[in-house]
């Protein structure tokens, strides 16, 4: 078993011909639980297929599903509805123990009775690999983990950091399939969890398994995955690089969610060069290259910070201009914060870079002109 | 001392003020000794009578004044027959009660601590009951269940009682185990390939161990002395603790002192090993 699965390992990058069987897929699964006699649904219906070797994250706020949906891909969840198939292989009603994937826990989840080398050992055990075979890949993970001369220790006697990477080990020695995280930087402190983020990334490369994160915290997911499903509410609610999802969020919440985000709302007056604008005020305007909109249509379109422009010049034509008054203007270092109200009552959010030529212009209460590109208004749906 | 004393500043506020803190402090600590010290002579001092009186030599039926000391009675331990076959049936009522209450008990702990399910309420109940209910209301109840059940009472009997008595201790020490275990680790152990089976021996009974190990020394200790419970449900049976009873109306033997120093040995030995192995144990 072991040896097939270590072939499959060394063919998968280079794999090239049928389409790739994917890592997980999961397909309609819901979760619900009884709770004072009534259904609530912690998983409303979730499909998603995840990649061999990919860096997968499932990102929402706490309540949001995506424990639960890693639980089920796990086994330690029957959904409700819905199939899950690692490998092209139906598991929905396969125990956790034969399930090949592995899991590391939020709590760490070390065996409080065994030193590291046992802890680490475990997986193995259970499997009856050959003890000089156990003795070796346990000593190798060790090695990677940057846990070498400490596999006498016993798990409280290490910090929260070895810990970590002893639950990172014990879990990753076995070889499996995909890897399963449960916000497994959640108890580290800031230092350290920045230290982790770069050191996971740099295992998953260098085992080459398809990592499953689940975490509540944006720039974690930002900076280590491949893809992130950002869930809400027992659903997902965008399904895309890091890159899209910070760029074009596909609704409210996402924007909200990942980094800040300004949200502005209008009729469009007319389509013009591909470009729907919107009205606002009296000479404000919004541009947006995005969806075939009619004139009359009420949309949302939101826009980031720091594409955002200040000025106390009209704009040129071809870009979004809007007039507002500074409310407030925050020093942070790397770049200044305003917020600018628009005559509406909308207020929106401006970074403004700390560069070389760039000297804090505006003041509180000064009238200033918004501008950015059509390209950097995206539609939110519905 | 009297370092702390030159130590304090010299321009002290006005007369009256509070003495320095240190030298308060450090009568204090030594109040705290000397009560200490009194406690644990007061609690050991019954049993350094019980163990000195084994060495008394005595020349009447009843070792209660100092004659001298003497080895003999370590000799003519086994002089009484019905005293040797009384210690026996205690030993072997007190260890096979501890048996099945250690393994009833940790089950009914693990199931508590574990699940909500119908009906914890009572059991919860009816073991806080059985700590709480008087050893002659037991006692007595037992008896006549036993009777108008048509059981002789005898060793099995005993036996029972003693499972009764001593379960909710077992239950409960595990149960207070269970409730602080991350069920996670368990979660882990099923995720690294362990069936439910193996993820119990391996991982969750030595997590539990400690807890089953105390509540089985409870067990072993409530039932090994137990008297009134005993009396009512022996019927012809000795044990240890009723046989001493039946003594002291003629004189308790300094055979009585020495056996009592040996099982109070043994579970010192037994104490010191689960202390010393528990601390290597976490």
């Amino acid at each position: 078993m072991t040896e097939t699965q270590a072939d499959v390992e060394a063919v998968a990058p280079a794999a090239s011909g049928p389409p790739p069987v994917p890592a997980i897929e999961l397909d309609g699964v819901v979760k619900e639980y009884l709770a004072h006699g009534e259904v609530v649904q912690a998983v409303k219906g979730v499909t998603l297929t995840i990649a061999e070797g990919e860096f997968f994250s499932l990102l929402g706020p706490s309540g949001c599903g995506k424990t639960t949906t890693m639980r089920m891909i796990a086994g330690f969840e029957d959904p409700s509805r819905g199939t899950v198939r690692l490998h092209g292989q139906d598991v929905t009603d396969v125990p956790p123990n034969k399930r090949d994937v592995n899991m590391v826990f939020q709590s760490y989840a070390l065996f409080p009775h065994m030193n590291v080398w046992e802890n680490v050992a475990f997986g193995l055990r259970r499997k009856k690999v050959p003890d000089a075979e156990i003795k070796r890949r346990v000593g190798e993970m060790l090695e990677i983990v940057d846990l070498g001369g400490r596999e006498k220790r016993r798990p409280r006697e290490m910090s929260g950091g070895q810990q970590q990477r002893v639950a990172l080990a014990r879990a990753l020695v076995n070889r499996p399939r995909a890897l399963l995280l449960d916000e497994p930087l959640g108890a580290l402190d800031l230092k350290l969890r920045q230290a982790m983020q770069i050191e996971l990334k740099r295992i998953q490369r260098e085992v080459g398994i398809t990592f499953v994160y689940v975490t509540h915290d944006q720039s974690e997911a930002l900076t280590m995955s491949d893809r992130i499903a950002v869930m809400n509410d027992g659903l997902v609610e965008q399904l895309a690089s890091p890159r899209e999802i910070y760029e074009r969020p596909a609704t409210a919440f996402v924007a909200g969610f990942i980094g800040t985000s300004n949200l502005i709302s209008g009729t469009v007056d007319r389509v013009e060069d591909g470009c729907a604008v919107l009205r606002l005020g009296d000479d404000g305007r919004v541009l947006t290259e995005e969806g075939a909109h009619r004139a009359g249509d009420t949309i949302a379109v939101t826009v980031r910070p720091e594409k955002v422009m200040i000025s106390t010049d009209e704009p040129a034509a071809g870009l979004s201009a809007v007039r507002g008054t500074v409310a407030e203007v925050v020093y942070l270092g790397l770049y200044n914060s305003y917020a600018v109200r628009l005559p509406g009552g909308t207020e929106v959010t401006v970074f403004q870079q700390n560069a070389l030529d760039s000297t804090s212009t505006a003041e509180r209460g000064d009238a200033v002109w918004l501008s950015w590109r059509p390209q950097h208004s995206y539609v939110i749906g519905s | 001392m009297s370092t702390a004393t030159t130590s304090a500043p010299v321009t002290a506020p006005s007369a009256g003020a509070p003495a320095p803190a240190r030298p308060r402090r450090r009568l204090l600590d030594r109040l705290l000794k000397v009560y200490v010290w009194l406690i644990l002579a007061w609690l050991f001092l019954p049993i350094a009578v019980m163990i000195i009186f084994g060495f008394n030599d005595t020349k009447s039926k009843s070792n209660v004044t100092w004659q001298g000391f003497t080895f003999k009675w370590w000799g003519m331990l086994d002089q009484d027959p019905k005293l040797i076959e009384a210690v026996v049936n205690s030993l072997e009522i007190a260890v096979l009660a501890t048996v099945i209450t250690t393994v009833i008990g940790t089950l009914m702990g693990l199931a508590m601590g574990r699940y909500r399910f119908r009906g914890l309420g009572t059991v919860n109940l009816v073991l806080f009951a059985a700590i709480a209910s008087p050893e002659l209301v037991m006692g007595s109840s037992l008896l006549s269940l036993f009777v108008s059940a048509g059981v002789q009472p005898g060793f099995v009997t005993v036996v029972i009682a003693h499972v009764l008595f001593s379960l909710s201790f077992v239950a409960i020490t595990v149960r207070a185990r269970v409730v602080g275990l991350d069920p996670s680790i368990e979660e882990a152990a099923r995720d690294l390939g362990a069936s439910t089976w193996v993820t119990f021996w391996r991982v969750t009974f030595p997590m539990i161990l400690p807890g089953v190990i105390s509540g089985a020394l409870l067990a072993f200790a409530l039932s090994i002395d137990d008297f009134v419970i005993t009396q009512f449900t022996s019927g012809a049976l000795q044990t240890f603790p009723l046989w001493i009873w039946g003594a002291t109306r003629i004189g308790v033997p300094p055979q009585v002192n020495i056996l009592g120093t040996l099982i109070f040995a043994v579970g010192v030995v037994i104490a010191v090993v689960n202390m010393v192995t528990a601390r290597r144990r976490t």
